[in-house]
């Protein structure tokens, strides 16, 4: 079963639900793999101190110009969407940021000038955290291909009964790349103004992307507020409210597991896992 | 005219309510929200929209169903996966394009040996200028699933220097997105001076870190504020030395605000709602000392 | 000799647009034929990415000698060095008042992009 764990607003818990689901998981016993997909800045692994047995470069193909072979005929700029070539007289320029590795110029070059060449997009570091298999990527600064990093991310093979996958924030392609083909959403919200106007934008996707999913309501309160009434009023599901703790939030921040700063979390999550495992796996 | 950006690389440090703060501080000035994913800017205030216009973002495929021949050329050479065809399990129709996870390169629109494929221009969403209480506000919103490359981004800053110029008002403050990626690096270049608002958290330094590496490598020189800062004493510390080994100014460390959520839920600023609460007053102390760094400085900007 | 300026308007009154990839017009002058053409850089305000480098290829198939913009970013640079055409700094103001700059000696060369830094 693939669990993604996404969120509209940054900073409402994603990692900490991400990262204490899949201990949960691990501890009970089940096989287990968690997947940093928030390869621009990911955190996962900053709480479960992973040992990594494998770590490599991940890269796209980026059009490299046998110049004497170009007859500079244009095709390959003229087809070009993102502006990545230049033909000119003398020379053809590729400038690879900008290319999105459609293949487009290498297929369409009449003398086979061009070929594919890989520049770098990050790296993916795989390994484990005690029981729970763990896999990172994280993107090369200033690299714009953030999907197809991710892509790979996911792309690596798992033989476990339970993947969860850490999304980035937000609701834009980085994250349709990582919720594609997961059986069930997580949306992690916060009781706040800003929580709710970007729960609103993150259901709006799960709902575009025909996923089903459910809601947790992270540093909630003790009286019900806007975003439970909107979650009744959409007709969702809660799974869980974790209700803000100073002592918990501190643990966190340091790098701690919040089910081991405070049993009560530890049961919560455990109960969220129960939940999970007894929802269908959609085929 | 000075531009102002609040970054954080972490999300959720608190970027937009220090931006609010600014906002309710500041004499003169233009608000830029370019968190166009998830903007909330505009959620602190009742701001009254003065204009709005459409934004559209390179293009998308579209395959006619009645010219498609189903020879299954397109999906062949889609290298992102979007096309699928009569043999996939959930199509019954010839082929067809996902638009969300078309990446709009046309080589399947180059390639159909039909034509069959049209290649529209791609509306990802909207921007918009607005009125709030303290000043015009600048915002967007990109659609859902929609690329978010920082050409977005960039129409908002660029229609917040425009009507800072018109007005003649001195400060454009920007209202930075999360992360470290293309829409980050749309806001931050050219910028006179960066305010990076971090949370005393392992992931708020490490994301941190990243950020400044960004500011560093575009020039933008970066001021640091910690907020939330009691909630560790550890790692506090621990983002002070990272800042005193870079050389980074910490302009402010704001405490930990309950009111926070509740000016956010009365639709206004910290300032606004509670001037007297030990946060506010770290708030003003860091905009004056913002000011105080910027006066005398070069105002002109092209 | 044909030069481009990067122009907010289509007419030598109009303004020098700081920017080149993104700017509104690009005002090609002949001086052999005294004749100047202003073409609408709406591909250019509209693209994704890659501004610069749309612009610096249009300049390239104009057949111009030179550029005079306020900036040029490295991508557009590459392709205008690679292609023998000179960049010069233009001042703000007038097209025309940068022609006349032009004609003084007055606008160095640029030997390095000095691009504003968007995309």
């Amino acid at each position: 079963m693939r669990i993604a764990v996404a969120s509209g607003k940054g900073g409402t818990g994603k990692t900490t639900v991400a990262v204490n689901l899949a201990m949960a998981a691990a501890r009970s016993g089940r096989s287990v793999h968690l997947f940093d997909c928030d390869v621009e800045a990911p955190n996962a692994h900053l709480f479960l101190h992973p040992r990594y047995q494998r770590i490599w470069a991940v890269t796209t193909p980026t059009p490299v110009v046998d110049q004497a072979a170009c007859s500079h005929c244009g095709a390959c700029a003229d087809l070009c969407e993102f502006n990545a070539l230049a033909c000119l007289p003398e020379a053809t320029l590729v400038f690879p940021d900008l290319c999105h590795s459609c293949g487009g110029c290498w297929l369409v070059c009449p003398r086979q000038a061009i070929a594919p060449k890989g520049r770098s997009l990050g790296e993916i570091s795989n390994g484990n955290s005690g029981a729970l298999n763990f896999t990172m990527g994280r993107l090369r600064l200033g690299e714009t291909l953030v999907p197809a990093l991710i892509r790979a991310v996911k792309a690596v093979p798992s033989q476990a009964q339970w993947i969860f996958l850490d999304a980035p924030p937000g609701t834009t392609c980085p994250v349709v790349e990582t919720l594609d083909g997961v059986d069930f959403v997580l949306l992690v919200t916060e009781p706040t103004a800003f929580g709710l106007h970007d729960l609103d934008l993150a259901v709006s996707l799960v709902r575009q992307m025909d996923l089903p999913f459910g809601v947790i309501i992270n540093r909630a309160e003790l009286t019900p507020g806007p975003v439970e009434r909107y979650c009744r009023d959409q007709g969702l599901d809660i799974l869980a409210r974790i209700p803000f703790r100073r002592s918990v939030a501190a643990a966190c921040a340091e790098g701690g597991l919040a089910m081991d700063a405070d049993p009560a979390v530890g049961r919560t999550f455990r109960r969220v896992f129960t939940d999970l495992t007894s929802r269908e796996v959609v085929a | 005219m000075m531009e102002l950006v609040i970054c954080s690389g972490k999300g959720g440090t608190g970027k937009t309510s220090v931006v609010a703060a600014f906002a309710a501080l500041a004499e003169d000035f233009v608000l830029a929200d370019c968190d166009v994913d998830a903007p909330n800017l505009h959620l602190v205030s009742e701001p009254t929209l003065e204009h709005r216009a459409s934004f559209t973002a390179g293009h998308v495929a579209r395959i006619d169903p009645d010219l498609c021949v189903g020879c299954g050329d397109c999906r062949e050479l889609c290298r992102f996966d979007a096309i699928s065809g009569p043999d996939d399990p959930n199509r019954t129709a010839p082929f067809s394009v996902a638009p969300l996870r078309c990446e709009g390169c046309g080589v399947c629109v180059h390639f159909c040996p039909i034509g069959a494929i049209s290649f529209p221009a791609r509306t990802c969403g909207e921007w918009f200028i607005s009125e709030a209480p303290h000043g015009p506000l600048v915002h967007a919103t990109l659609d859902v699933g929609a690329e978010n490359s920082g050409k977005m981004v960039t129409r908002v800053r660029e229609e917040a220097f425009r009507l800072a110029g018109s007005l003649n008002v001195p400060w454009v403050l920007v209202d930075g997105p999360p992360g470290i990626g293309c829409p980050v690096t749309a806001a931050l270049t050219g910028a006179d001076l960066a305010l990076l608002v971090t949370e005393p958290s392992m992931s708020g330094l490490h994301d941190l870190e990243r950020i400044a590496d960004l500011a560093a490598h575009f020039g933008v020189p970066a001021l640091v504020c910690i907020n939330k800062f009691d909630l560790s004493p550890l790692l506090t510390d621990r983002i002070e030395a990272f800042c005193r080994d870079r050389e980074l100014p910490l302009i402010g460390r704001i405490p930990f605000e309950p009111k926070v959520n509740q000016a956010q839920a009365a639709r206004c600023s910290l300032i606004d709602y509670a001037p007297r609460c030990e946060a506010a007053h770290v708030l003003k102390a860091m905009w004056h000392a913002i000011e105080r760094r910027t006066a005398g400085t070069s105002l002109a900007k092209g | 000799m044909k030069l481009v300026i990067p122009s907010e308007g289509p007419n030598p009154t109009d303004s020098v647009d700081p920017r080149f990839g993104r700017a509104k017009f690009l005002i090609l002058i002949d001086t052999k034929t005294e004749t100047h053409m202003a073409l609408d850089n709406a591909a250019g305000v509209d693209a994704q990415q890659g501004a610069g480098v749309l612009a610096a290829r249009k300049v390239v198939e104009l057949g111009a000698d030179a550029l005079l913009t306020g900036h040029c970013g490295p991508k557009a640079f590459d392709i205008l060095t690679a292609a023998g055409v000179k960049v010069h700094t233009a001042p703000t103001g007038s097209v025309a008042a940068a022609l006349r700059a032009m004609w003084e000696g007055e606008l160095p060369c640029l030997t390095v992009p000095n691009g504003l830094g968007r995309h």
